[in-house]
């Protein structure tokens, strides 16, 4: 356990200003080592990072940079070669794996590229996922999943299966399973990978107000335009982090109206042309809002 | 997680592809089941030699008289009258473990009644007889002692000569009944004894007292018994004593030295029973083994398809881990589904098996045989099977690394 009056918070070690919040997050020296048959991979060659709580983070690279790895340590999936992990100030390295899994359901939530849903399974019980790993009675299960997808915006959907959902729903049913245990830090990998410009807005402006109702984010991209929405983007280059910036994040909201009025606009002028092609069918064209 | 939430999780992953669930479990159904039908049939089999021997007689010795040698031929045992009507009543006050003594001496003859005439084995016997070989008289009264003292012309009917003789139901008692002549009235009807384990009908038979049989069908040697002597040993567990008890009176009775052969033989049903009876055992053993090894088969069939399914969820593996499963939690989902497989299979093979059992029981004629601990055996051991083939399938996905699973493709 970490000497709580003598922190071990490395305040110089920082390369930007030193946050006046708690650190929730916190690693120093961190190693990674694979191996790959006969050839050892450093993924990260000694990371030290500490992140604040209510940060909304953005850690970018090209593929190879170890920003994979990070998130996977920083989640708690995997473990470091060498270095110390504090998250929420409890000592990660050494923990059993059972630990380890105890830490993901209650203070971390995930979410991936590929939304990674069950098939086949109810939007309610995707979401109730985390809470069967827990005490958390039957009742309350329900209850609580449900809360968690009308704060999402799929209050309507509850009983919709993934296959009969939009990418952008699918995406906001694992959001709701990463709240669904009232986690402290939300781990997003490339959450927008798999979505159009439109609804990764839509998914980034969603971060954003779980970001301002005070949970702490971290999000990998490799977009600039969607770590423009973040307060401190991160660049990770051969497992060494690059550089590490705070600036006023991008508002998500008004990016969104933008984005829409622009697809409408796009629509309309498409209607257009395709009346003027073929007049004959003008009548029943309708603008439509291309997702 | 707890054991409800996890039986729940494994129904709705089972019932996703129920087809396949089904066919995974056919295989422990139709183990179960034979398993169940095989050890009926040879419960069934055990019951029906136990059934002959009952109506052969219980405990029943048969002693039988030695044998001639003329020219060098060897006749068969009681081809020379070597037993004693005094050595018969000697086994019946002398030997504690008989309870019962009477002669066999037997003929067959023609039965004539006035309009009717039927070809039987005639016997002359004592009231012992019936009691050995446990067969009551339905109509009619039993021979009394002064009929066997005084050589009485009577006759009691087996139920299949009454048919031949009067027709079905008939009540002959009092009538008269010519055999080799000489006219007899009949005293009683024997009650319905059966076929014998060859076929032999047992009720195609007419009995008269020993004496009149002596004086009135066959002639022989006043001193000597021309037949054999049933004897009835005092309990089921007595048979062999008695056997050797009497071996030892009737040499003595004989004078046989030490070292010469017995002139008597002593069969005893009761070990006959009782091999037979290993028999059937090792028959049953036999059939159940063989329907086990399919119930294993069943088993290989669920490892298969838990092995399938692990691969085929590997994501969803990674995702539980993600949010939280830990490894147990994972472990006994799977064991769990495994050991759902197995128990519906179970379960529904019991049902299978009882119905397979009922039918051949009818068609056989057997009572139904299906004991409850084969039941408990039989579900239990799929269960096993269940958990047995299921655990390795369990533990390889409770050991994925949750990272390389959430990137399985």
């Amino acid at each position: 356990m970490p000497n709580r009056s003598s922190s071990p918070v490395p305040t110089t070690v920082s390369t930007t200003a030193p946050s006046t919040a708690p650190a929730m997050v916190l690693i120093q020296d961190v190693t990674k080592v694979y191996k790959m048959g006969d050839v050892e991979v450093h993924a990260l060659r000694g990371v030290t990072l500490s992140i604040g709580a209510g940060e909304f983070v953005a850690v970018m690279g090209s593929s190879g940079s170890g920003k994979s790895t990070l998130m996977n340590v920083l989640g708690c999936l995997d473990k470091p070669t060498s270095g110390a992990y504090w998250l929420d100030s409890h000592e990660i390295s050494g923990l059993s794996s059972d630990q380890l899994a105890r830490i993901r359901n209650r203070t971390l939530g995930f979410v991936f590229q590929s939304f990674n849903l069950l098939s086949r399974t109810s939007a309610l019980e995707n979401v109730e996922l985390p809470l069967i790993y827990t005490d958390v009675s039957t009742a309350d299960r329900g209850r609580r999943a449900e809360a968690a997808l009308q704060r999402v915006g799929l209050g309507d959907r509850l009983h919709h299966h993934p296959n009969q959902m939009s990418g952008g729903q699918q995406q906001r049913v694992a959001i709701a399973r990463a709240l669904v245990s009232e986690p402290k830090v939300i781990l997003a990998d490339e959450p927008t990978g798999n979505l159009d410009s439109v609804t990764s807005i839509e998914v980034m402006a969603l971060l954003q107000a779980l970001w301002r109702s005070g949970i702490t984010i971290i999000l990998v991209t490799h977009e600039p335009d969607v770590a423009a929405f973040a307060s401190r983007v991160i660049m990770m280059k051969d497992g060494r982090v690059r550089s590490d910036q705070r600036h006023e994040p991008l508002r998500a909201d008004d990016a969104l109206k933008e984005a829409k009025a622009d697809a409408k606009a796009e629509a309309q002028a498409d209607a257009e042309a395709h009346a003027k092609a073929h007049p004959e069918a003008h009548a029943d064209a309708k603008p439509e809002v291309t997702p | 997680m707890n054991a409800l939430q996890t039986t729940r999780v494994a129904a709705r992953a089972l019932t996703r592809n129920k087809m396949r669930s089904f066919l995974t479990t056919l295989g422990i159904i139709i183990g179960v089941a034979a398993v169940i039908a095989m050890v009926a049939i040879g419960e069934g089999a055990k019951v029906q030699v136990e059934q002959q021997f009952a109506s052969m007689g219980s405990n029943l010795l048969i002693i039988m008289s030695g044998t001639t040698t003329s020219g060098g031929a060897h006749g068969g045992f009681g081809s020379m009258p070597t037993l004693t009507w005094d050595d018969l009543k000697s086994i019946q006050s002398d030997v504690p473990s008989v309870r019962y003594a009477a002669p066999q001496l037997r003929s067959s003859a023609q039965l004539i009644t006035d309009e009717q005439n039927w070809s039987t084995s005639v016997t002359g016997t004592t009231p012992d007889f019936f009691q050995i070989r446990n067969w009551p008289v339905a109509k009619g009264s039993m021979f009394t002692s002064s009929d066997l003292e005084g050589g009485t012309k009577v006759v009691l009917l087996g139920d299949t000569v009454v048919e031949k003789l009067y027709g079905p139901g008939y009540d002959p008692v009092g009538q008269l009944v010519r055999i080799r002549n000489v006219p007899f009235q009949v005293m009683g009807v024997l009650a319905k004894k059966g076929q014998s384990a060859n076929g032999q009908d047992y009720d195609d038979a007419a009995f008269i007292p020993a004496t009149t049989f002596q004086t009135k069908i066959q002639g022989g040697l006043q001193k000597f018994i021309p037949g054999a002597i049933l004897v009835g040993a005092a309990a089921a567990d007595a048979t062999t004593r008695a056997q050797s008890q009497i071996s030892g009176l009737l040499r003595e009775r004989h004078h046989l030295q030490r070292g010469t052969d017995d002139d008597f033989s002593i069969r005893n049903l009761a070990e006959l029973a009782n091999a037979q009876q290993e028999g059937t055992k090792t028959l049953t053993t036999l059939l159940a083994s063989i329907a086990a090894v399919s119930l294993l088969v069943g088993g290989i069939g669920i490892m298969n398809i838990m092995l399938v399914s692990v691969t085929e969820r590997t994501r969803e593996i990674g995702v539980r881990m993600a949010v939280g499963a830990r490894r147990r939690d994972i472990l006994a989902q799977f064991l769990t589904e495994a050991l759902a497989l197995s128990l519906a299979g179970g379960i529904i093979g019991v049902v299978l098996g009882v119905l397979l059992a009922e039918q051949l029981a009818s068609r056989f004629q057997w009572p139904l045989l299906v004991r409850p601990e084969v039941i408990f055996i039989s579900v239990g051991f799929s269960a096993l099977v269940g958990i047995g083939f299921g655990l390795y399938p369990a533990r390889k996905a409770s050991r994925l690394d949750p990272i390389d699973a959430l990137r399985f493709e």
